[in-house]
């Protein structure tokens, strides 16, 4: 196990170089010069270049790249052009925001998705299953921001229970999760549908399986074979869709963050690109791409921790 | 957990034993099952008519017959597991008491409990992320029959019963961490684990290799004698019944067409359907004297090896030797045949000799050109070979027709043919193989097993390679339909003087179909030769040891011709 938590170490820190490289490239070839973007288009040539010298942009391409790295590792990713602060402390202020939420929102899908997934896996082909079914169709079909706005409309504007949008921060946590609550519940839902469909497909293939019969010939009931022995082998297939779940609900917020004005790290990333603050979305950039590797690398244990055939030596 | 605890907990249901056993012991004693006029229907189709059968404590009764003569459904009617739309009539007597009638839940209480059962499969029949002790620790919780820690130590005990001792095989261990055999042995040991008055066997060692088969039947043998349970047991292999069961019921099409006693009926098998199976299992193809001429396929100290699991970061897997040097020679005209059990390289060695991977060391050349070059198969060579797989249900894409799938070796052609011409190359091939140039149009799934497998065959020949390569072609087919088989391979051997490399773990059929025979034990060939001599004088241990290992038929009735199979050698 030790030995598979080192190797898949190793795999990320490799993926998170080639990552570094691959996005300050990317950055670096986008069309446009922050600093002749920023003064204007009718600014002097030689204000331009001292702006340039200022941002380090005169610097050869190598040289940058090695400080905005040994800059990130020490946990200086440098100044914002357009909002002239520091990007650590801007995105700091965005990921108490976002990583409750898209955390919040997983909790939520999670508890809606197995409880329903199991549920319809278990009546396959009866009502409850066909019920199940349509609502999660829907749950798909529906777009989040359209259903975001039903929920204001009804728990904000009707009942008055949540606020319509706005985040007044964590001093008060009780109210900083109140805030969230609708956005989460909006991102939650679609996320959900989906997720009970794999649980379900992924249940009944298993049940399908010689040893859930080999259970049912000791003596387990239906439910009971589908419990000790159904779900956790249906949880590899779903363990894959809630990494990904949790890649995209980090970045992926930025309509439901319109919606419900949250400062969160979609709207940072929007604006830094209209604006195009290259720090801040190299920064951003870099910091959703190595959420997403070290969420990969989460899934991966959990695969070994839920699959011992993944754990070569113990 | 000490084992005067263990004790305590068992004595209760040990101390039934002896009544038990005493009860065995009267003949004519009350039956332990009896199945009386069952029938049953799946949505409405039969599956089985009017079936009667009694399985006394202590007996062994073997149901045998082809694939869907609905052996396996009455396992699961016993079991009440039926799959979904089945309706039952008749009755179904556990000591007096009919299943067929109870609700689910009390069918809940009488499985694992007083009926256990084995399965075929034992590679998919463990759940994967179970530990096995745990897995036969459950059969004990799920009936509440002991605490937990109780349990624990009596599926240790279990495991060691069945011959996986804690200091080899630790009840810790996950089951992909063991081989075929040891599986089957947990399955066993689950099903034992409460010591049922029934066992139920449903073709237990079909997946497994011959000495494998053989410790599990032994184990199967000794656990009905020691414990006094019934065994049913469904094969479909008339060797395997006539050395395990005490009494046999023959099926066919959801009925029973004929049982008795295992001597008598083997003596007088009186329906014409057990003749024909019985037939069919001792049948030797009447293959035509070969006329070799001249060496065809040379295979010389060829090594494949695969790397093996990591070490570490840095350090690779030290390689695990598929095949280890091994050299032979085919001769055009000559048939061979290659036997070994599952893992001796046999498979890896067919690969490489179609050229579709390369090796480590040796060569293989036919006619002199090496089959494998410059990194991929030598187009040239490779249209010579061709080969027929197991998987009669597996190998075809199922979206094309008939004639294309058997015209798929023409693209190894520079100048396939076209048109009438082609198409008359497909009409010959299988009229070849039996069946009607018609069939051409017609989509894979509308055919049978073994009418699959000649197509298989006919796909095969279509280019008139110069070397055909059977990987365990009849493996999966019933008796009777692999004796058309193989008559039909003796007739295109008669017909188009055909060279073959046969590969098969079933030494009978090896026998009857090959001119020379190599014996293949952990990726090396340990005994080569004629095919009569090795069988009748084996010389290497090994040879000896599959040859008493493979269950034999008893002679057929009549005093006819004694069974091909060496008889000393058991």
């Amino acid at each position: 196990m030790l030995a598979y938590a080192l190797k898949r170490l190793f795999i990320l820190a490799i993926s998170l170089a080639i990552a570094s490289l691959v996005i300050f490239l990317v950055v670096e070839v986008a069309p446009g010069d922050p600093a002749s973007f920023m003064l204007g288009i009718n600014a002097r040539p030689d204000t331009v270049a001292a702006l340039r010298a200022e941002l380090g942009l005169d610097l050869p391409v190598h040289e940058r790249y090695l400080a905005w790295v040994s800059g990130m590792v020490q946990g200086d990713f440098g100044t914002s052009y357009t909002y002239r602060a520091p990007v650590a402390q801007m995105v700091a202020e965005r990921v108490q925001v976002s990583l409750p939420l898209a955390l919040y929102a997983l909790l939520l899908s999670t508890l809606i998705a197995f409880p329903a997934g199991i549920f319809a896996a278990a009546r396959r082909g009866k009502p409850g299953d066909v019920a199940v079914m349509g609502a999660t169709q829907l749950g798909v079909a529906v777009p989040n921001f359209w259903f975001a706005m039903l929920l204001v409309l009804l728990f904000a504007l009707k009942l008055r229970w949540f606020s319509a949008g706005g985040f007044p921060g964590w001093d008060d946590p009780l109210q900083g999760l109140k805030a969230l609550t609708l956005p989460a519940v909006a991102l939650a839902l679609p996320q959900a549908a989906i997720l009970a469909r794999v649980m379900r497909s992924a249940l009944i293939d298993i049940l399908h399986e010689d040893f859930i019969r080999t259970a049912r010939a000791k003596g387990l009931s239906r439910r009971q074979a589908l419990w000790r022995h159904g779900v956790r082998n249906a949880l590899i297939p779903v363990l894959t869709i809630i990494g990904l779940q949790f890649s995209f609900l980090l970045a992926g917020a930025i309509i439901i963050e319109q919606v419900f004005f949250l400062p969160g790290l979609g709207r940072l990333i929007f604006q830094a690109i209209t604006q195009r603050d290259l720090i801040v979305v190299e920064s951003v950039v870099m910091l959703l791409v190595f959420a997403v590797i070290v969420v990969t690398f989460v899934t991966d244990l959990a695969y070994a921790a839920v699959d011992p055939r993944l754990r070569r030596r113990r | 957990m000490t084992p005067s605890l263990v004790s305590k907990y068992l004595g209760e249901r040990e101390g039934q034993r002896p009544s038990h056993l005493s009860d065995r012991t009267q003949s004519g004693s009350k039956p332990l099952l009896e199945i009386d006029a069952l029938s049953l229907t799946i949505h409405g189709k039969p599956i089985l008519r009017d079936l009667s059968l009694t399985i006394a404590p202590g007996e062994i009764v073997a149901l045998t017959g082809e694939s869907g003569s609905g052996k396996s459904m009455t396992a699961l009617a016993a079991m009440g597991l039926l799959p979904q739309g089945a309706e039952t009539s008749g009755a179904l007597r556990l000591d007096g008491t009919n299943l067929c009638q109870l609700s689910e839940r009390r069918l809940c209480a009488i499985r694992g409990r007083e009926i256990g059962m084995i399965f075929q499969e034992p590679m998919t029949a463990l759940n994967p992320v179970q530990r096995i002790g745990d897995q036969v620790a459950e059969t004990i919780l799920v009936h509440k029959a002991m605490p937990r820690a109780a349990a624990r130590a009596r599926a240790a005990e279990m495991l060691a019963r069945v011959g996986l001792p804690p200091e080899r095989v630790p009840p810790s261990r996950y089951p992909h961490e063991l081989s075929g055999g040891q599986r089957q042995r947990v399955v066993i040991a689950m099903a034992i684990a409460l010591r049922p008055k029934l066992l139920i066997a449903d073709e237990p060692t079909t997946a497994l290799d011959v000495t494998t088969q053989a410790q599990i039947l032994d184990l199967l043998r000794e656990l009905v004698r020691e414990e006094g349970m019934g065994l049913m047991m469904i094969t479909h292999d008339l060797a395997v019944v006539s050395e395990m069961a005490d009494r046999i019921a023959v099926m066919n099409s959801g009925e029973i067409v004929e049982q008795g006693a295992t001597a008598r009926l083997f003596a007088e098998m009186r329906h014409p359907y057990t003749r024909q199976l019985f037939e069919a299992s001792r049948h030797r193809a009447d293959l035509p004297e070969a006329r070799p001429d001249g060496p065809l396929l040379r295979v010389e100290t060829v090594t494949r090896h695969y790397p093996g699991p990591r070490q570490g970061l840095f350090r690779p897997g030290r390689a695990q030797v598929a095949v280890n040097g091994v050299s032979f020679e085919i001769a055009r005209g000559e048939r061979v045949g290659l036997v070994g059990e599952s893992g001796c390289g046999k498979s890896t060695l067919a690969r490489a000799i179609l050229g579709l991977e390369p090796v480590q060391a040796g060569a293989i050349t036919l006619d002199g050109a090496p089959v494998y070059r410059h990194g991929k198969p030598d187009r040239a060579v490779r249209r010579r070979v061709q080969v027929v797989f197991q998987d009669p249900y597996g190998s075809f894409n199922p979206r094309h027709r008939v004639g294309r799938l058997i015209a798929e070796p023409f693209h190894l052609l520079d100048d396939p043919p076209r048109g009438p011409e082609r198409a008359a190359a497909i009409a010959r091939a299988l009229t070849d193989v039996g069946l009607k140039p018609d069939h051409a149009e017609q989509h894979i799934h509308a055919f049978s097993g073994g009418q699959r497998q000649r197509i298989a065959i006919a796909r095969a020949l279509i280019i008139r390679p110069e070397l055909v390569i059977f990987d365990e072609a009849v493996s999966a087919l019933d008796v009777r339909v692999r004796a058309q088989i193989l008559d039909l391979i003796a007739d295109l051997s008669r017909q188009y003087g055909l060279t073959y490399l046969f590969i098969s773990h079933d030494l009978s059929v090896v026998r009857g179909i090959t001119d020379r025979v190599l014996v293949m034990r952990s990726g090396e060939i340990v005994e080569a030769g004629e095919t009569e001599t090795v069988f009748d004088n084996p010389a290497h241990w090994y040879t000896k040891s599959l040859l008493a290992a493979a269950p034999s038929l008893p002679r057929p009735p009549g005093g006819g011709q004694e069974d091909d199979r060496e008889p000393d050698a058991r």
